[in-house]
């Protein structure tokens, strides 16, 4: 008997993009952001202030080591070597363990400036729904954090437990939100809030012959009820933008949206590369000011 | 008078009998998905075991969680009142009781008599509760009762950074990939519980004698965690996780007459 493979649902893909149409060579400016997260790890490749290159993984037990990983991910393929970066800003919950960082950089403060970027500059209500943690940032109109909150304490409203609840359904984590959706009628959401115990009740759901999309309406609609109490401290002001892992899932986001009674803003950005890229952006202003005082 | 305490708990149901005042036969049986079949099962395996007939018995108090679906109850009595009335039956000295069950935690205060003076409930979060423990032992592939008992080998102190259950998995798989010692890593989980729990009892007083009771008294690591986190002994009954059915069987008896 060979081994049995299981199917790890809560997988989400890991991939690298970089724009193939762009000659780096000849760049004044070639910056960096890291952004360790609890969850995912992603590295954003700037040139002359454009993005170039990006990769996004799951973070290892190591830090340091995800870091890199992350890194050579992006710089695959494209010729360049951490060498040819002038700058580069670790941010994120593994910030500090970033080996090859010039500095490091709150993810607050690069959530928002990469929102900035990412949304422009209308945004003044980021919503970061990361895979650990879940931030309410307000900033003005050139990215500068002017209040925020966040919950880090607990899996609920976080992109953890839906992993979580993936599993336990055997939903890959890429079809939840869209399976949520197609249900005739919308369920009461999951009473507990702690999601090891909203795991015991959506079996119990699941034994009384609720199904599975019946079940993951009533979890996403819970989680957007969680984070809406979350916002509801911060006063939400348009525009207002998702990040993160779980602005991927439309299950969550219809009904946050619903909730909220305000539209998020869309962007061609990947949602998971907020903070690199708003690292990347702090770490060209750095250089910049850098050769200035050279000069 | 002979009268029966039902514990509708989230993972066992427990029922215990009690012929004018004397424990006559306890039972226990899995929640599973169907606590009142469970329920049945369990009060018709006590009678069974007791040789007694459903007829026999004059009074049913129900308690826990799901209390108030039992049919075949006449009665209920909160977890609280069940807890300080169970605890006192045998130790009289218990003025905080402290009951830590699969999803639950609570801390009672109580007086001379039994009677609640004060209480903390968590039951909103698993951080405080039996399955915090049970879902580390799971991530550490470690079976529960041994769980318990290597955590007393370590003298280590590894705090954990996470609260959440569901983050403290994670942070239990890296202490693994750090190849921090298994027993290092079970007492920082018992640590960690107990903080909380510790936590709870201090918005009631910790007032001697403390009691623990409930499933989880039965996992010596945490017990130790505990006593050094309240800087107390605390006295655990014998069959701590009967407490509770015990406690409704004796309101049974008075309700009954």
């Amino acid at each position: 008997m060979g081994e049995v493979a299981v199917k790890e649902f809560w997988r989400w893909k890991e991939y690298n993009w970089h724009d193939e149409n762009k000659d780096w060579k000849g760049a004044a400016t070639i910056t960096a952001g890291v952004d360790v997260g609890s969850v995912s790890s992603q590295a954003v490749i700037m040139v002359d202030g454009e993005l170039y290159a990006y990769s996004n993984m799951r973070t290892g037990s190591d830090s340091p080591d995800s870091a890199r990983k992350a890194m050579n991910w992006a710089l695959e393929n494209t010729g360049m070597t951490l060498d040819d970066i002038h700058y580069v800003v670790g941010t994120g919950y593994g910030r500090v363990n970033v080996p090859f960082a010039n500095r490091a950089i709150t993810e607050i403060a690069c959530h928002a400036r990469g929102g900035n970027y990412m949304y422009g500059p209308t945004v003044r209500t980021i919503l970061d729904m990361g895979g650990q943690d879940c931030k309410a940032i307000r900033c003005d109109e050139r990215g500068k954090v002017t209040n925020f909150l966040m919950n880090d304490k607990c899996a609920a409203g976080t992109g953890r437990g839906m992993e979580v609840f993936a599993d336990l359904l055997s939903v890959s984590i890429e079809d939840v939100g869209d399976m949520s959706l197609d249900v005739e009628e919308e369920p009461e959401p999951v009473s507990s809030t702690c999601v090891v115990f909203a795991k015991s009740e959506a079996t119990s759901l699941l034994r009384e012959g609720w199904s599975k999309k019946k079940v993951l309406a009533a979890y996403c609609s819970a989680m957007a009820h969680r984070v809406v109490s979350l916002l509801d401290r911060i006063d939400v002001e348009k525009d207002f933008a998702i990040t993160g892992g779980i602005a991927k899932n439309s299950g969550v986001i219809k009904r946050l949206e619903d909730e909220l009674k305000i539209k998020s803003l869309t962007s061609k950005y990947d949602t998971q590369i907020a903070g690199a890229l708003g690292g990347a952006l702090f770490a060209k202003s750095l250089v910049e000011k850098e050769r200035k005082k050279g000069a | 008078m002979i009268t029966a305490g039902i514990d509708m708990g989230a993972k066992y149901i427990k029922v215990l009998l009690l012929k004018d005042g004397e424990i006559v036969v306890k039972a226990r049986e899995s929640a599973g998905f169907e606590p009142l079949e469970a329920a049945d099962n369990a009060f018709d395996n006590a009678l069974s075991k007791a040789g007694l007939k459903r007829d026999d018995v004059n009074f049913i108090c129900a308690t826990g969680a799901g209390r108030s679906a039992v049919p075949f109850a006449n009665d209920t009595v909160t977890e609280v009142s069940a807890s300080a009335r169970g605890t006192m039956h045998s130790h009289p000295s218990t003025r905080t009781v402290i009951e830590v069950g699969a999803e639950e935690g609570r801390a009672v205060k109580c007086d001379e008599n039994g009677k609640v003076l004060d209480f903390a409930v968590n039951e909103k979060c698993a951080a405080g509760a039996g399955s915090f423990t049970e879902a580390m032992s799971r991530a550490l592939e470690v079976p529960l009762e041994e769980f318990g008992k290597i955590s007393l080998t370590s003298n280590k102190n590894i705090p954990m950074n996470a609260q959440c259950a569901v983050f403290a998995e994670s942070e239990v798989v890296s202490l693994v990939h750090a190849k921090t010692p298994k027993a290092d890593i079970a007492k920082a989980v018992h640590d960690a519980i107990a903080s909380r729990i510790v936590s709870m009892v201090r918005r009631v007083g910790i007032n001697k004698d403390v009691a623990l009771i409930g499933g989880v008294s039965y996992n010596p690591g945490f017990v130790d965690s505990l006593n050094r986190g309240l800087e107390v002994e605390v006295i655990i009954p014998e069959d701590a996780e009967y407490v509770g059915a015990l406690g409704a069987a004796i309101i049974a008896e008075e309700r009954g007459k």
